[in-house]
């Protein structure tokens, strides 16, 4: 097996992976300001230790189904920031010529759409093919809470588990659907929807990248393993708004949740020298994108399909 | 004598053969039963690790199968009735048709979505309907539908080669309908052109000058026909037949270049008559062309009843055709 497993000690990796989703996002969110992004996005700040845990343990040529906050999975998948700013600021140069946008990207084995719910059958139609063409890959797929409440997503479960198709479901409960909280939205057991169709699940409550991690490397090992779909649910909490203005919660809610910020825990594994060394690497990588992509052409358009 | 469903069924082993990308799945699809029309049949006793019968779940066949052609396969879905591609409707829309386009043509999608539609069985309501008219005009998605003049069989295999996705629209009545022979029978009368091409339009013109053109596609070819040589035994009207393979994206030209000699149309469709087909092909006629007279045959704006009686009245006739090419040509 390939995996791409860095070293258990390199702290400064997963450190600086979600330090770049961090300043990526916000000088996305600033951009808004200025007029050079327009539309909408979804911001991944507070969820970073998700996507730099889980792709810390997949093998780089596994397949991604990402949805509507896709950025930092993105990012973290090995995706360049230079071709993602790029694309949300609909320049020629973006990941899919601006045709896409912030929510509908691909690269190398990476997909996502905005859709919520419909990326999941066709992430298991993925993993059929990578079974059938005896690839080793598996696919994984993101969805949110208030994604359970999508019908295809059940369909797919019982066929992925049926057909015992190497994928993992990610799903990231960040305890609201856009300004709907989770109490309002999801009934019953979340874990017990995939145990149900005898799927097991790794779930925690956590922010700390190395907790996801291991807990990663335990469900995309099981998923890889031959005896059928795996499920990954993790508890985490989202900082800024749904996308751009829409936060119903409260400053208290806010300031509670923020104490739990994964750059935070995991910090406090990081040498004091190595700070300034993260800052200024990730300041580089997101600086010279968005800086770089601002100077690029608008696409033409091509008026036949 | 070769039946359309023998073709379609024939399409189906060849592709399977010759490509082991191919993989079909579907609801009952599974010999002995071979599926609810049995287009599928001898299919998994010949590939079974390929077919693939599914749980009823309409939504996952689409996306698996749109993930499968994504990801190196070739999948044909078989839809059990054409009524339940609203259940698709969101994977056809949003994901299959759109991939390649907003993913900058660095993807293809090959992908095959097969479904009967049409009445004239007593399925009733939700068993009988011709619901392509909602996909026509989906950017990214080609909506095909076989009939009795062109080879079924080279339809879906081109729909099967073919990089984008393709809704291929079987109307029920069609698969036992024999295959018509060129210079025999109805086509004795008739000089027949087509368009090149993988999905081709047919123009059928008679011995005589024409009067009107009959614009059709699928199952409604047959009556068609029918009306037209009502039209010239009983009227001494004559009628050019303009026969679609290919719904959408449509190229019109040869139904132009039919109307440049009649200057007169008639569509005949079998889904509902507002908002139509038939609609989409007049205007676009009429823009072209000043003058021209249109008469569109569909059925009513009404579900399609169980009771026969009520069904015959819903649904177009060779005599709505009749009546429509008399009262234009009046
Ligand atoms: C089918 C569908 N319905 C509604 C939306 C609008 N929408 C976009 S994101 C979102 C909330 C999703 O919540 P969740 O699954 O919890 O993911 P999160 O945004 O919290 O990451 C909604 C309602 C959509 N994109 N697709
Ligand atoms: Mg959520």
């Amino acid at each position: 097996m390939r995996y791409n497993v860095l070293a258990m000690d390199d702290n400064f990796t997963l450190y600086k992976t979600m330090l770049v989703i961090r300043r990526f996002e916000e000088r996305l969110l600033s951009e808004f300001s200025t007029g050079k992004i327009v539309g909408t996005t979804h911001a991944y700040i507070g969820q970073e230790a998700d996507a730099a845990g889980i792709f810390s343990v997949v093998d780089t040529e596994d397949v991604v189904f990402s949805n509507h906050r896709c950025h930092g999975h993105f990012l973290a998948y090995g995706g360049e920031a230079y071709q993602l700013a790029a694309e949300l600021m609909g320049k020629a140069s973006g990941l899919v010529g601006g045709r896409g946008g912030s929510q509908h990207i691909h690269w190398r084995n990476f997909y996502s759409n905005g859709i919520q719910g419909g990326i999941v059958p066709i992430a298991a139609g993925m993993a059929l093919a990578e079974k059938e063409r005896n690839t080793g890959k598996i696919v994984l797929v993101f969805i949110g809470d208030g994604t359970l409440g999508e019908g295809s997503l059940y369909e797919s479960m019982n066929i992925a588990a049926l057909w015992k198709l190497p994928i993992l479901f990610v799903l990231e409960d960040n305890h609201y659907a856009q300004t709907t909280p989770v109490e309002k939205a999801v009934a019953g057991s979340m874990s017990a929807r995939f145990t149900a169709f005898g799927i097991p699940v790794w779930e925690r409550e956590t922010s700390d990248v190395l907790e996801v991690r291991s807990l990663a490397m335990e469900a995309a090992a099981s998923a890889r393993s031959g005896t059928g779909p795996a499920c990954l649910i993790l508890h985490t909490h989202r900082f800024s708004a749904h996308s751009k203005g829409d936060d119903p919660r409260s400053p208290e809610e806010l300031a509670r949740i923020h104490k739990i910020d994964p750059l935070t825990i995991h910090g406090l594994r990081l040498a004091t020298e190595e700070f300034p060394r993260a800052a200024s690497e990730v300041a580089e990588i997101v600086n010279n994108a968005f800086d770089r992509a601002s100077l690029d052409p608008f696409p033409e358009l091509c008026s036949e399909y | 004598m070769t039946t359309v469903l023998d073709r379609l069924n024939f399409a189906l082993h060849r592709s399977m053969e010759s490509d082991e990308r191919v993989y079909v799945l579907g609801e009952d699809i599974l010999d002995p039963y071979g599926g609810a029309f049995k287009v599928t049949r001898g299919l998994s006793t010949k590939f079974p690790t390929r077919v693939l019968t599914t749980p009823i779940s309409e939504a996952a066949i689409v996306g698996m199968a749109s993930g499968m052609a994504l990801r190196g396969l070739i999948p044909v879905a078989e839809i059990m009735f054409g009524d339940f591609v609203t259940l698709v409707a969101d994977q056809l829309v949003n994901h299959a048709s759109k991939f390649r386009w907003i993913y900058n043509n660095l993807v293809r999608v090959p992908l095959v979505v097969r479904t009967p539609m049409g009445g004239r069985r007593g399925y009733g309501p939700t068993h009988s309907q011709s619901l392509e008219k909602m996909f026509l005009g989906v950017p990214g998605l080609k909506v095909i539908a076989p009939n009795t003049l062109g080879d079924p069989a080279d339809l879906l295999a081109a729909a099967i080669s073919d990089e984008d996705p393709v809704l291929f629209i079987e109307h029920k009545l069609l698969y036992t309908r024999q295959l018509l022979e060129a210079g025999k029978a109805d086509l004795r009368d008739y000089q027949v052109d087509q368009t090149f091409g993988d999905y081709p339009t047919f123009t059928m013109r008679p011995t005589k000058p024409a009067h009107l053109t009959l614009a059709c596609y699928g199952y409604n070819f047959e009556l068609a026909r029918l009306a037209a040589l009502d039209l010239i035994m009983e009227h001494e009207i004559f009628s050019e037949i303009i026969l679609f393979s290919q719904l959408s994206p449509f190229n019109l030209d040869p139904l132009f270049q039919s109307l440049e000699r009649t200057g007169k149309l008639v569509t005949v469709e079998e889904g509902t008559i507002s908002l139509g087909w038939g609609a989409e092909l007049a205007a676009r006629s009429v823009e072209k062309m000043r003058g021209l007279m249109v008469r569109r045959v569909a059925a009513l704006d009404l579900p399609v009843a169980n009771a026969k009686s009520l069904e015959d009245k819903i649904l177009p006739s060779v005599q709505d055709i009749v009546n429509a090419g008399l009262y234009i040509v009046e």
